[in-house]
This record gives C-alpha cells, sequence and structure tokens, in this order.
C-alpha cells in the first residue's frame, strides 16, 4: 500500500533522544490529552468532580481492554472486526447459563472461554487455511452475531445472580472501579509483553516483512494464532463486564464497538499496515476518546454527533503528521 | 469446458440455481418467474452498491463509508423532496448522484493525496457521513406524508413488464460491464489492484486511479441513496446502519479478491442476487429471520474459503511472492 518507489532509509545518526520523545507519538497525544481536559473543565462545571472523572472511565475501559490486544494483532498486520459480535455472542451464552443456575464463577468461565474460542476459530481460519482476515472476520462478524439472534431474537437475558454485578459496577478503593484496575493491569501486562519481551519483537518482526521473519526462524503463523485467541479473550473479558454492568444481554449488545477499538489503536499510533505502535500510545488514546465522548455528553451533545469528532480526530491526526512531514521535508530540500 | 469450470461465475450460477431448486422443493412457487423478478426488484440496491464497492475493492482498497454516504444522500433529497415537492425527480436523483460523488471524492482525496489508508479513511467517514445526517436533519425523520408521489412512485411505475427500480439495476450493470470491459479506466483499474508498481511504469497514475475508484462508490452510493428511501419511504439517521458489511460480503461472495484485481461485474451481481435470494425465501420456507445473519457469514467463509482454493490455482502467485520480497 505505501507510495511506489519509497524505499525505507536508515539513518547515518540517531536523533537526539530528547528531540525524538518531545517529537514522538506519545507526546503529542499527552498534549491532545491534556488539552481535552482543560477543555472539558472550562465547558463544563461538572467534570472536575472525583465522581465525575470515575464515571468517566467507564467510557473506555471496556472498549480499551479490547484494544489492547487489537493493537498486537494489527501490529502483526491482521485485524480482527468480529470483536463486537463476540461479546455479544459471549454475553448471550452468559445469560442463558445463567437462566439455568450458573453461579457467577460459572458465567465468568464461559464468557472468557466463549470468547477464546472465537478468538482461535478466527485464527484457525486465518493462519491455518490462510484467508485474509478482513474478510474472515467480517464473516465471523455475522456469524457470531448471528447466532446470538438465533439464540436470543427479540427477547433479552436478564436474570443475573447479584454477586456478577460485581465486575461492572464494583469499586475496589474509593473511586477506583474493578473495571478500571483491570484496564490498568491488563495495560502493564500488554505494555510488558509486547515491548520487553521476545515474544513482542516477534510481533513487530512478523508486522514488519512476515516472509523474512519466517526465514529467521519465527512461528509467523502460530504467533498469529496466539494473537487472535488473545484478542478473543480480552474480548471475552470485556463481554463479562458490559454484562455485568448492564444487567441484560440482548443480541444486539455492543453494535459497531469495533470501530471504535480500532479507531482507538489507529489514534494510538499503531500503523494499520502493521510493524509499529506502542501500547502507552493506545492507552492514552483510549483515554482521550474516553474524555471526549464523556465531556460532549456533559455539554447534553448527542451521541452521534460525538461521533462526528471521534472520526474528524481519527483521520486529522493520522493527517496532520504525515502533512507535517511533507512540509518539513520540502524545507530541507 | 475446462475453462467452463473454472469459471467463477459459472459455479455462482449453478450455487443459486441449486438454491432456488431447493427452496422450491418446500415452497413450489418461490421458482416462478414473477417471484423471481420481485426478488430481482428487492435486491436491485444491493447489486448497484455491490457494484461501487467492487470498483473500489479491485484497486486494493474498501470503501466503509457507502452505507453512510447513502443515509446522508437520502437524507439531502428526502429534505429538499418535503420542501420543494416540485422540484423534478429527474434533476433530484442528478442531485444525489452529484452529493455521493462529493462525500467520495472527499474519501479518495485522503486516499491519493494525503496518503492515508483507505481501511482509516472510511472508518472515519463512516462516522462522520452518519453523524452529518443527525446533524442536517436534526434528528428529524422525513416521512412518507412529507414526500411527493412522484418521488415515491417513480421506481414503481412499471416498464416492460418491470418495475423502474429493476430498470435502474439493469442500466447500473450495462453501464459497469462497458466500464469494465471496454474502457482505459475500467482496465486501469484491474491493473492497479494487480500490480501497482508495474502499472506505473505502463504509464497509469494509481493514486488519480483510486480516487476516481472513490468517486464512484460514492455516487453509486448517492443513487443508492434516492432509491433507498423512495423505496422504503423514510429518511432517518438509522436507514441502512451497518449495510456496509452487506455490501462488502455481496463483493466476498462474488469472488471479488479482497487483495485486489480479481472480479467481475457478473460477480458481483450473482453475490448481491445469493444474499438477497437467501432474505426473501427465509419467511417463504418458515425459518425466523434472526437466522439471516448468520446464513449470510456462513455464505461469506464459505466463499472466501472457496475464493481462496480458485486464487491459488493461478500462476500470477509467483510473482506476487517476488514482489513481497522486493518490497
Amino acid at each position: 500500500m505505501s507510495a511506489i518507489g519509497t524505499t525505507r532509509q536508515i539513518p547515518d545518526r540517531l536523533d537526539n533522544p530528547l528531540r525524538s520523545l518531545v517529537f514522538s507519538w506519545e507526546a503529542l497525544l499527552v498534549a491532545v490529552a491534556v488539552a481535552i481536559f482543560i477543555v472539558n473543565s472550562l465547558a463544563s462545571p461538572y467534570f472536575l468532580d472525583v465522581w465525575s472523572l470515575s464515571d468517566l472511565t467507564f467510557n473506555f475501559t471496556e472498549k480499551g481492554l479490547i484494544a489492547l490486544a487489537m493493537a498486537l494483532l494489527i501490529i502483526s498486520g491482521e485485524i480482527d472486526l468480529s470483536v463486537a459480535a463476540i461479546i455479544a455472542l459471549a454475553s448471550t451464552l452468559m445469560g442463558m447459563a445463567a437462566v439455568a443456575g450458573v453461579g457467577t464463577p460459572g458465567l465468568v468461565l464461559i464468557g472468557v472461554g466463549v470468547g477464546i474460542a472465537c478468538g482461535a476459530f478466527n485464527g484457525f481460519l486465518v493462519t491455518g487455511l490462510g484467508l485474509p482476515s478482513i474478510v474472515v472476520t467480517i464473516g465471523t462478524m455475522s456469524l457470531f452475531r448471528g447466532i446470538a439472534f438465533i439464540i436470543l431474537g427479540d427477547q433479552a437475558y436478564n436474570s443475573y445472580p447479584a454477586s456478577f454485578a460485581f465486575f461492572g459496577q464494583g469499586y475496589v478503593w474509593w473511586v477506583i472501579s474493578f473495571e478500571l484496575v483491570l484496564f490498568l493491569v491488563a495495560a502493564v501486562i500488554y505494555g510488558f509483553v509486547l515491548h520487553k519481551t521476545s515474544f513482542g519483537r516477534r510481533v513487530f518482526s512478523i508486522g514488519n516483512n512476515p516472509i523474512a521473519s519466517h526465514f529467521t526462524g519465527v512461528r509467523v503463523a502460530r504467533t498469529k494464532f496466539i494473537l487472535f485467541c488473545l484478542t478473543g479473550l480480552m474480548a471475552g473479558i470485556a463481554s463479562v463486564l458490559i454484562t455485568s454492568r448492564l444487567g441484560s444481554t440482548r443480541p444486539s449488545i455492543a453494535q459497531g464497538y469495533e470501530l471504535e477499538v480500532i479507531t482507538m489503536v489507529v489514534l494510538g499510533g499503531v500503523s494499520i499496515l502493521g510493524g509499529a505502535g506502542s501500547i502507552l500510545g493506545v492507552v492514552l488514546a483510549a483515554l482521550i476518546m474516553g474524555m471526549v465522548t464523556f465531556g460532549l455528553g456533559l455539554l447534553n451533545v448527542p451521541g452521534i454527533v460525538m461521533s462526528i469528532f471521534i472520526g474528524l480526530l481519527l483521520i486529522l491526526v493520522i493527517a496532520l503528521p504525515i502533512l507535517w512531514k511533507r512540509l518539513s521535508r520540502r524545507r530541507i530540500a | 469446458m475446462n475453462a467452463l469450470l473454472k469459471n467463477r461465475e459459472i459455479w455462482l450460477v449453478g450455487a443459486i440455481a441449486v438454491l432456488i431448486a431447493v427452496i422450491a422443493t418446500r415452497f413450489p412457487g418461490f421458482a416462478a418467474p414473477r417471484n423471481l423478478s420481485t426478488v430481482f426488484n428487492d435486491t436491485s440496491i444491493l447489486m448497484i452498491l455491490a457494484l461501487g464497492q467492487m470498483v473500489v475493492i479491485l484497486t486494493r482498497s474498501i470503501d466503509l463509508s457507502m452505507a453512510s454516504n447513502l443515509a446522508f444522500t437520502g437524507m439531502v433529497v428526502a429534505m429538499i423532496n418535503a420542501a420543494y415537492p416540485g422540484f423534478p425527480i429527474p434533476l433530484l436523483i442528478l442531485v444525489a448522484i452529484g452529493v455521493g460523488l462529493i462525500l467520495g471524492a472527499i474519501n479518495g482525496f485522503l486516499v491519493w493525496r494525503i496518503g492515508i489508508p483507505p481501511i482509516v479513511v472510511t472508518l472515519g467517514t463512516l462516522t462522520i457521513y452518519r453523524g452529518a445526517t443527525f446533524v442536517i436533519s436534526g434528528g428529524a425523520w422525513v416521512n412518507a406524508d412529507k414526500m411527493s408521489p412522484d418521488f415515491i412512485g417513480l421506481q414503481r411505475m412499471q416498464l416492460l413488464g418491470l418495475p423502474v427500480l429493476s430498470w435502474f439495476a439493469i442500466a447500473t450493470i450495462v453501464l459497469f460491464f462497458v466500464m469494465m470491459t471496454r474502457t482505459a479506466l475500467g482496465r486501469s483499474l484491474y491493473a492497479i489492484g494487480v500490480n501497482p508498481t508495474a502499472s506505473v511504469y505502463a504509464g497509469i497514475d494509481v493514486g488519480r486511479t483510486k480516487f476516481f475508484a472513490f468517486c464512484i462508490s460514492g455516487a453509486i452510493a448517492g443513487l443508492a441513496g434516492y432509491l433507498w428511501i423512495s423505496r422504503y419511504v423514510i429518511a432517518s439517521v438509522e436507514v441502512a446502519n451497518g449495510y456496509e458489511l452487506n455490501i462488502i460480503a455481496a463483493c466476498v461472495i462474488g469472488g471479488i479478491s479482497i487483495a485486489g484485481g480479481i472480479g467481475s461485474v457478473g460477480g458481483a451481481v450473482l453475490g448481491a442476487l445469493f444474499l438477497g435470494i437467501i432474505s426473501s425465501a427465509l419467511p417463504v420456507v418458515n425459518i425466523s429471520p434472526f437466522w439471516q445473519m448468520a446464513i449470510s457469514g456462513t455464505a461469506i467463509l464459505l466463499a472466501v474459503v472457496l475464493n481462496a482454493r480458485g486464487e491459488r490455482k493461478q500462476g500470477r502467485i509467483i510473482l506476487k511472492k517476488a514482489e513481497a520480497a522486493a518490497a
């Protein structure tokens, strides 16, 4: 997809580390986040309040959890559009089990298990049969949510045990919700795995050049399969949280989440073409999207108008650095 | 004979024939010409949209914003019609195509001039265009009673035994067939999908051709916007929400390769018809409409498995490998 005739150039000396830190994507995201925080505080008197800020985190924790795994998957050069459908299917099966009298630990196991199974199914189709992930996951997206529709039709499940409500509604300490803690812990784990382990290096290497990686002895297919399973796992966890928070399941649950998750990942600086990105960026992007939607919500802006801001944010954040680079290159030349 | 067996369209025609035959065993009236022409008419809009999407997919791109474009354009023409009932309908159709074209051109411009990957651009404009639909309408609906009789009636008029909507689809199919097989633009759309590097050396402007592809898919979405609104006689923000995936599904089932360069007008049309037949058959054979989604999902997966096998047999793959190794 890259422009014709451009080759990757290796600079003869590295950039000044301070300079590259200041001009890094993450620094830009921090600046954007701070700006949005200030604008929000000025725009609404209700924003600067611990409980408001605590509520804010619910806007991004569930999608953010999926975005962490999705980031790894996109860095490896694949994509999963079926995550929202996995949430729906997992939630439906949890609802079924709850009706049958399964307790809270069993429900969590079912939610997470369904997530992993769906992810493994995607992973098998992509790596086992060598199919393009974008088409496969468009197909499984219809299939998974379709099964939820077959089971539920226009009905809803809402008989969950009382103790099940903790995951989506509980607080660990004061205003710190269980969801937020889970998200932060997961972010640290994913950050460590991606940036500090050989597995993470393999993910980058596959995204940059799968053929060269294969010849260096990286098991490309197996690594990608694991990444699909991880994405399914995170979707399963998100399903537990959402189901617990809403206390009910409809087959249309989490509709359109896949696009928001991918927006989060791309906004976080992960290259949609694979091979580049960081977990810190994704976490910051999750925070930014949460703040934008929450701030606009405080101003009574309808959700659909918010989506314009998210869409514009996505395109602008991608376009500006490209234009900036082009301008600065022209100045040098 | 061998070449005939390898032809994807023949296989699709076969699959559709089997499908109709199976349905006919439970409900003989389904295979009657009268009913089949109704199914064709019901699928017209999807066929038109699939053709627009095909052009984009051929160039190794994707247009996720078509359904939002459709909703926006549909709202624009519905509001014009509600405000000025005397506004001539043919002109209104041109407005629809024009508005759609502009939205498509925005996508194309961002891909061509700024160099943002198509999936990112159209993911963004997918939400922006639908949000813009809300902004121009204020969230209000335009109902049937506000639309003029001409606006609603045009596509229901019978012409040589078929409704005008079907003729719109037939005209679009013919137009696309001529464009894809008889014009330089059509050939370059294939060329840049098969091998962008070679296309540059052949003197094809890859970026500009992609831009044209997005303009075409936009204009098609605009046309479909008018057709959709006048068919279902309601314009709201929710119109065709999520329909972009049905359009892509039709293309995939029709054998259009998401990797670009492979696909045909016949394939896109048959892929759409396949989905259309399933959706109109479900109520007939007494299966709950809730099955539709899972069935089309399964159809997509089967189609992509079969397509991949077909593509693997071709000699072209060697070239692709060499290209990937050089990149």
